[in-house]
Order: C-alpha cells, then structure tokens, then sequence
C-alpha cells in the first residue's frame, strides 16, 4: 500500500517543530520518496539521531505501507 | 527472545570491525539499498561481514529494535551504528567514512 507525500510530510512536520520538509516522488509510483528535512530541532545531532527523529515521526509505517524512504537531514545554516 | 537475539547481535559485533546487516549476501544482494552499501565497502576496499536478515526473521525484526532503526541495511563499524543506506551514501561521497575508518584503524584489505 502506497502513502501520498502530503501525509508524510504533515506526519513530519507534526512531529518535528519548525521542520522545512520537501518530499520527492523518486519514480512518480507513490512508493519510492525522498525527503529532504532542515529543522532546526536537528542542530547538535548527528545524522544517525536526526533520521532517527524522523523515523519516529513517521512511526509503524516505514517499512511497512511507506516503502522506501531516502532521507536527508541537516540543521539550517547559522545566520 | 529478544535477548537471545541481541545477544547474537552483540556477538557479531564483537566479533568483525565491520559488519553490515542486509539483505541478501555481498555476493548476491537482494535489495538495490544493501546493494549500495557493499559496493561502497568494495570500494574503500574494506573487508566485512555481512549478515543476510531474510534468512531469519527474528534477526530481522531483532535488528531493527537492537538499533532503534526500522530499516536494512545497517552498517556497524568497530560496534558503533554508522547508518543505513542514505547516511553511507552521503558519508562516502563526501569522503567522511574513509576518515571514519582511518580514525578506527581500518585498513584497506
């Protein structure tokens, strides 16, 4: 089962406070994302931690309904 | 359960600097994600051990809750989580997981 990418990106931004999210539809099949994530929330983690936190965002259905999700994270630029 | 799984997990970690969880084997992977990661190893030209989780489901689930990461591949160098397929990726390109494996002591074989 598919997802849409307004559903993982809502699910991301819910859970991640201030998060810039684009998502990508790698092959246009609703199956394969790539989301890019700027949060401000990931300052101080590493990318391990950050993909983490995204990962609990989107909960039970990586994996499962959400099959491939790549991942990109980074905290903004300091001004 | 879940110990006698970790446990095995933990063991395998003492037992390789380098191990990759996937799916599949190094010579035949069975998925273009944990194919990435085996040939980003070949390149820096690194043995490793690789742990194919499709054949046992426990070790699959096991891994995901060892980790706290709810995909495969995994990556682990001297038994610390490096990351899955994206974070190898973006470490390779940008030549972080040769330093990585310089700081550990990891030589090409």
């Amino acid at each position: 089962m598919a997802m849409d990418a307004e559903t993982i990106k809502t699910l991301i931004t819910e859970k991640i406070e201030g998060a810039d999210v684009r998502i990508e539809d790698l092959r246009g099949d609703g199956d394969h994302y790539a989301a890019y994530i700027v949060a401000p929330a990931f300052k101080g983690k590493n990318r391990v931690q950050q993909h983490q936190m995204v990962y609990d965002a989107l909960g039970e259905r990586m994996g499962n309904e959400l099959h491939a999700l790549a991942i990109q994270t980074s905290a903004p630029a300091e001004d | 359960m879940q110990n006698v799984v970790f446990e095995r997990i933990q063991s395998e970690l003492d037992g390789s600097d380098i191990v990759l969880f996937m799916k599949g084997n190094a010579a035949f992977p069975q998925c273009g994600f944990s194919s990435l990661v085996v040939q980003v190893l070949s390149q820096l030209g690194v043995t490793f051990k690789d742990i194919n989780v499709l054949e046992d489901n426990d070790l699959r689930q096991g891994i995901k809750d060892f980790t706290n990461w709810p995909t495969i591949p995994q990556l682990y160098i001297k038994g610390e989580f490096v990351g899955g397929c994206d974070i190898i990726r973006e470490m390779y390109e940008s030549g972080e997981l040769q330093s990585l494996l310089d700081d550990k002591g990891i030589k090409a074989a």
